[in-house]
């Protein structure tokens, strides 16, 4: 899996973030992007062909597993990864946008295009809000489809084909959840460190409206 | 496997730190992560496929190789070697820092600020003094509780270091006690002791970094205490050697400090 466009997109925004951002680009990449590639993928690599019933009824198996993992954990991490990882982009776009008018109208319209405030504000903001749903979103539905973070050793089975109720075995299920759990971490403090990043930009830059207006009224 | 990122954002850590810690740097790519992508893996491969007992009710080999290995050695390697490598970056998002402030300075014209040139501020390599000292040291802090935490992990969970050749089973679903026998136990245990023997290296490095470090700031200390007097005289000279070697690189990149500040 070509995880290099993903590496460089996060690379990209880093510039545009606040000192919190960075740390939040740190965070994804080493502790969702690096270990998914370098751990996860690996362990889910033969969950199909390691998922194994006590039964030599043809099909059962792959009912049996279809049933118990409509999507693959792995799967719904990759998802997770690519999702959050987007509205970054919504930064870069306004960036590059601001850019392309200060070329057309030859001239200086912004103090820096870079500059976090005004319209660039606002979708950072969104990019924030975005981000911290997406996660959200992702770890609700994790726990709902596997009925929380926990992978059973043994999981019974009765869907036709299969003759009675089956006895099937997942393959790796404690290194599975351990990891698991490392995804549900990294999440959550990626979801903090949203909240302070939004926390401290609407802090700011109310305090900065306020200076304005206290001047303003002053003179 | 992608450790060349890893690798990329290491690299750049490199020339802010001393030469213990280069070598730390070092031996954590040759002898850790090298070894790990090009061999380890490759002896791990085929584990739960070639881990095989003696039974043929189902189940029963999933069941015991969840009982014994609950987490595999090369993923507990990784997880090591990346939280290990994260310390590193508290020292690089620190030196960004510093770098962004001066960039900063020198945008606003401050006269405070002794860089002629914005690619002198990119180049410029930081001292370990000051806050830089503690954010170094307490990386340095924070590699060694991680690389004892994972040896203490490693040895917990596989009562020791040696790999046996046959394992006995009786987890649930297993009719009685089965005989499990693991794949390239010698070969596994070879590798295993290298990598541990590799983390103690490493521990013994970082301590020998966190003692000449505090070695240092304690001479220091003791420096400024004895000889207030000399000291900003000793200040001034690297002062005024900067200031000449500023206005020769001044003279030669005019145009570009024009250039920008237009």
């Amino acid at each position: 899996m070509s995880w290099g466009f993903l590496r460089d997109l996060l690379s990209g925004v880093n510039k545009y973030s606040t000192g919190i951002g960075r740390i939040w680009v740190a965070v994804v990449f080493i502790f969702h992007l690096l270990v998914y590639i370098v751990a996860a993928e690996n362990i889910w690599k033969y969950e199909h062909d390691e998922f194994e019933c006590n039964i030599k009824q043809p099909g059962c198996e792959n009912v049996c597993f279809d049933h118990f993992f409509p999507v693959s954990h792995i799967s719904l991490w990759a998802l997770q990864l690519i999702m959050v990882s987007t509205p970054s982009l919504l930064v870069v776009f306004h960036v590059a946008y601001r850019e392309k008018r200060e070329r057309r109208h030859n001239r200086k319209l912004y103090r820096s295009p870079e500059e976090i405030d005004g319209g660039l504000l606002c979708t950072y903001l969104t990019s924030l809000i975005l981000k911290m749903g997406f996660e959200i979103v992702f770890l609700v539905l994790f726990y709902k489809l596997y009925n929380g973070f926990k992978v059973p050793r043994l999981v019974k089975c009765d869907v036709r084909p299969c003759p009675n109720t089956v006895d099937c075995y997942i393959s790796k299920p404690t290194e599975k959840m351990i990891f698991l759990y490392f995804l549900v971490a990294t999440s959550c403090l990626c979801i903090v460190l949203n909240l302070s990043e939004l926390g401290y930009l609407i802090f700011k830059y109310s305090i900065k409206c306020y200076l304005k207006r206290y001047i303003k009224k002053r003179q | 496997m992608d450790w060349g990122a890893l690798h990329t954002i290491l690299g750049g850590v490199n020339k802010h730190s001393t030469s213990i810690g280069k070598v730390w740097l070092t031996v954590l790519f040759i002898f850790r992560i090298m070894i790990l992508v090009v061999a380890a893996e490759r002896v791990w491969g085929d584990e739960q496929d070639d881990f095989i007992c003696n039974t043929l009710q189902p189940g029963c080999k999933n069941v015991c190789y969840d009982h014994f290995f609950p987490i595999s050695h090369i993923r507990l390697w990784a997880l090591q070697l990346i939280f290990v490598s994260t310390p590193a970056l508290l020292v690089a998002m620190h030196v960004a820092y510093r770098r962004h402030e001066k960039k900063r300075q020198f945008r606003k014209g401050d006269q405070k600020c002794e860089y002629k040139d914005i690619e002198e501020i990119r180049k410029q390599r930081f001292r370990i003094e000051g806050s830089l000292w503690w954010t170094y040291t307490s990386s340095i802090f924070f590699r060694l509780v991680f690389e004892a935490v994972f040896m203490y992990a490693f040895y917990f969970m596989y009562d020791g270091f040696r790999m046996p050749r046959l394992m006995k089973c009786n987890a649930w679903p297993c009719p009685n006690t089965v005989d499990c026998f693991v794949s390239r136990p010698t070969e596994k245990t070879v590798f295993t002791i290298f990598m541990i023997a590799v983390s103690s290296i490493c521990i013994l490095l970082n301590v020998a970094e966190l003692c000449y470090l505090l070695t240092k700031f304690f001479l220091r200390r003791s420096k400024k205490a004895g000889n207030p007097k000399h000291h900003p005289n000793h200040e001034n000279k690297e002062e005024t050697k900067q200031n000449e070697m500023n206005e020769l690189i001044s003279d030669s990149c005019q145009n570009t400090v024009i250039g920008f500040s237009s």
